[in-house]
C-alpha cells in the first residue's frame, strides 16, 4: 500500500455531465510518484475532461479529486505540476529562451534553463523566434515550459497529435528523459503504440468510463490483437475448449475471435483437423478493440466495475 | 526525485514575475511593426495636420495647438489601451495561451498589470511626442504644473479603456477583435471631439458626446488648460470611474466563462 506522500493524484468516483451528456461516468484514477500513466482513448472518450478536472478548469459534478492532497487549482498543486494543454499555441514574436525564462519565473524552484533546453532537445534553437519553429519544435517548447518548474507531476494532453514519425520519436525521447529522472507523467493519447512505448500503466477510457487498466503488456495483449474470422462446422463450445484463453463469438454465419497470439491460435485451430473455411486474419483498430472490451465482460473489467460500484 | 515543498510566492517574486511579464509583452509588441507604427504615427500625424498646420493659418497662435494637443493625446493614449487588451487578450484566449498561464502558478494579476504597463508606456511615448511637437512648433505655453497634470490625467485616464478593451478581448474571437476595437475606437474618437473640437459640432451631437468615456477624459485634459466646455471636473471623473467599474464587472463575468478546454 502506498502512503499518501506517494499518491500525487487521487480521483474517486468522478462524474461530469455536459447537459444531458455524460462526459465522465464514475472514474477512478490514482497516480503515484515515479510513475508514467497513459490515459488511452478515442476522441470524445473523456480524456481531456479528466485532465481539465485535475487542473481545476472544470468542477466535478460527483466525486472527489485531490491533487497533491489539495483541491484542483490550488496554488500549491499548481506549483508541483507542469502542464501541456491540448492544442495550446505559443505567442508570436518571442524567442524560445524568452518564453522559457517567463515561465521559469512563475515557479519558486525552477530548473536551470540549460538543463531544460537540453532535455527538450531545444539547445540549438535557444534564440529562435517561436513562429519560425516547426510543429515538433513548438511541441517541445511547450513541453519545456511544462517541466521548467521542476514539477513532481507533468500532465501532457495529446502531446504528439499531428506530429510526423520523426518528431514523435523525438518527443518520446523527451518524455523518457523526464521519467528517468523520477518525475511522474500523466499522458493522454489515442495511440496504443505510444501508450505502450512510454507508460508504466495504461488506463483505457471509453465513452467516459474506465474500461480497462493495467500494465502495457496486458492492455496491448487485449487491444493489440488480430481478428480471426472463419466458417466452421465446429460448435462454439468446441472452439472455446480448443482455444481456452480467448473470447469466441458467433457473427451470423461466421465465428469470430480476437486473439493476442494469432499464430498459436491458428495453429491449434488448424491442427485440430476441424472444418475451417473462409479464413481471414485482420488487424483490429483501437475502435474495434474498445468495442470488444466494452462488450465482452472480461474478468479485469469486472473487477474495475465492482470497485466503482 | 525532488522533495522541495511548495511555498507561497513572495512579494519580490511577484514583482519579478510582473517585470518579466511586462518586458516580454513589450518585446512582443515592439517586434510587430504593424501595430507599433500606426499607433505611434497616427496621433502624431493627425496632430501635425490639424493641430499645427491649421493653427499656423488661424488667428491667435498657440490656443488651437494647445487644445488639440490635449485631445490628440487622449486619442493616442486610448488606442494602445483598447488594442493591448482587446486584440491581444482575444488572441491569447483563442490560442490557449491564457489557459496555459491560468493553470500555471502565475498570479493572474501580473498578467493584467503587465498589459496595463505596456499600454501606458505606449501612451507615454505618444503623449510626450505630442507635447514636444506642441511646444516646439505650436507655440503651446502652459505652466509646468499644467504639463505634468495633463500627462498624469491622460495616463490614468487610459484605465477605463483598458477595462473596455478587456471586455471586448474576453468576449469576441481573435479574428473579430481588431475590427470590433476599431469600430469602438474610431467613431468614439470622432464623436467625442478628439479630432475636431466639440464646439464645432451641432448642440445635439455635443449632448451625444456625453455617452462616450473618451469625451469625459478629453474634457478633463482640456479643463487643465481652461478650455473645457460645460460640466465640472468631478462629473467627468465620475463618468470615467463608472465606465471602469461597469466594464470590469462585465469582464469578470466573461472571464469566468472562458472555455479553458484548449
Amino acid at each position: 500500500m502506498q502512503t499518501s506522500q506517494h499518491t500525487l493524484v487521487s480521483v474517486r468516483q468522478l462524474s461530469k455531465y455536459f447537459g444531458k451528456e455524460t462526459a465522465l461516468d464514475a472514474i477512478n484514477l490514482t497516480i503515484h510518484a515515479n510513475e508514467v500513466v497513459a490515459l488511452l482513448g478515442e476522441n470524445g472518450a473523456g480524456k481531456t475532461t479528466t485532465i481539465s478536472t485535475l487542473l481545476g478548469q472544470l468542477r466535478p459534478d460527483v466525486g472527489e479529486v485531490l491533487v497533491f492532497n489539495h483541491k484542483p487549482g490550488h496554488w500549491a498543486a499548481k506549483q508541483q505540476m507542469g502542464v501541456m494543454l491540448q492544442s495550446a499555441a505559443l505567442p508570436d514574436n518571442v524567442t524560445v529562451i524568452e518564453q522559457l525564462r517567463l515561465f521559469a519565473s512563475y515557479y519558486p524552484n525552477s530548473l536551470p534553463l540549460d538543463y531544460v533546453l537540453k532535455t527538450a532537445l531545444l539547445t540549438d534553437l535557444t534564440n529562435r523566434k517561436v513562429q519560425t519553429l516547426s510543429g515538433g519544435q513548438k511541441q517541445r517548447l511547450l513541453f519545456a515550459m511544462a517541466i521548467i518548474g521542476n514539477p513532481r507531476l507533468v500532465i501532457l494532453d495529446e502531446p504528439t497529435v499531428g506530429l510526423d514519425a520523426t518528431a514523435r520519436r523525438e518527443f518520446w525521447t523527451c518524455i523518457r528523459t523526464l521519467a528517468a529522472n523520477g518525475t511522474s507523467v500523466l499522458l493522454t493519447t489515442h495511440y496504443l503504440e505510444e501508450a505502450d512505448a512510454l507508460s508504466d500503466r495504461i488506463v483505457v477510457l471509453s465513452k467516459g468510463r474506465v474500461v480497462a487498466e493495467g500494465i502495457p503488456a496486458d492492455i496491448k495483449a487485449r487491444l493489440g490483437g488480430k481478428c480471426i474470422r472463419f466458417r466452421s462446422t465446429h460448435a462454439i463450445a468446441n472452439i472455446e475448449s480448443l482455444l481456452p484463453d480467448v473470447q469466441v463469438q458467433r457473427r451470423g454465419d461466421y465465428i469470430e475471435l480476437i486473439s493476442a497470439t494469432p499464430e498459436a491460435h491458428l495453429y491449434a485451430l488448424l491442427a485440430s483437423g476441424g472444418n475451417v473455411q473462409d479464413l481471414t486474419v485482420t488487424g483490429i483498430s483501437l475502435e474495434d478493440a474498445f468495442l470488444h472490451l466494452t462488450q465482452t465482460p472480461h474478468t479485469n473489467i469486472q473487477t474495475i466495475q465492482e470497485k466503482s460500484a | 526525485m525532488n522533495l522541495i515543498q511548495p511555498m507561497p510566492l513572495s512579494v519580490s517574486k511577484r514583482w519579478q514575475i510582473l517585470l518579466l511579464e511586462t518586458q516580454t509583452e513589450l518585446l512582443k509588441t515592439f517586434r510587430s511593426p504593424a501595430f507599433v507604427i500606426p499607433s505611434l504615427a497616427f496621433p502624431v500625424m493627425f496632430y501635425v495636420f490639424f493641430g499645427l498646420l491649421f493653427n499656423a493659418m488661424g488667428g491667435h497662435a498657440g490656443n488651437a495647438a494647445k487644445y488639440m494637443m490635449a485631445t490628440y493625446a487622449v486619442f493616442g493614449a486610448i488606442g494602445p489601451a483598447l488594442f493591448s487588451f482587446g486584440a491581444d487578450v482575444a488572441s491569447d484566449k483563442d490560442k490557449g495561451i491564457l489557459s496555459l498561464k491560468l493553470v500555471s502558478p502565475m498570479p493572474v494579476s501580473s498578467y493584467f498589470a503587465a498589459r496595463i504597463f505596456t499600454a501606458q508606456l505606449f501612451a507615454l511615448i505618444i503623449i510626450l511626442s505630442l507635447f514636444a511637437l506642441g511646444a516646439l512648433f505650436g507655440d503651446v505655453v502652459m505652466t509646468r504644473g499644467q504639463w505634468v497634470l495633463t500627462l498624469v490625467t491622460v495616463l490614468a485616464g487610459t484605465l477605463p479603456f483598458c477595462a473596455i478593451g478587456l471586455f471586448i478581448g474576453l468576449t469576441v474571437s481573435a479574428k473579430a477583435a481588431p475590427a470590433i476595437v476599431n469600430i469602438v475606437y474610431l467613431p468614439m474618437a470622432f464623436f467625442s471631439g478628439l479630432w475636431v473640437p466639440i464646439q464645432l459640432f451641432p448642440t445635439s451631437m455635443e449632448m451625444l458626446a456625453n455617452v462616450f468615456p473618451a469625451y469625459h477624459l478629453a474634457q478633463l485634459a482640456l479643463a487643465i488648460q481652461g478650455n473645457h466646455s460645460g460640466a465640472p471636473w468631478y462629473v467627468h471623473v465620475g463618468a470615467l470611474v463608472a465606465y471602469t467599474a461597469v466594464f470590469l464587472a462585465l469582464s469578470v463575468k466573461q472571464f469566468q466563462r472562458i472555455d479553458n478546454r484548449h
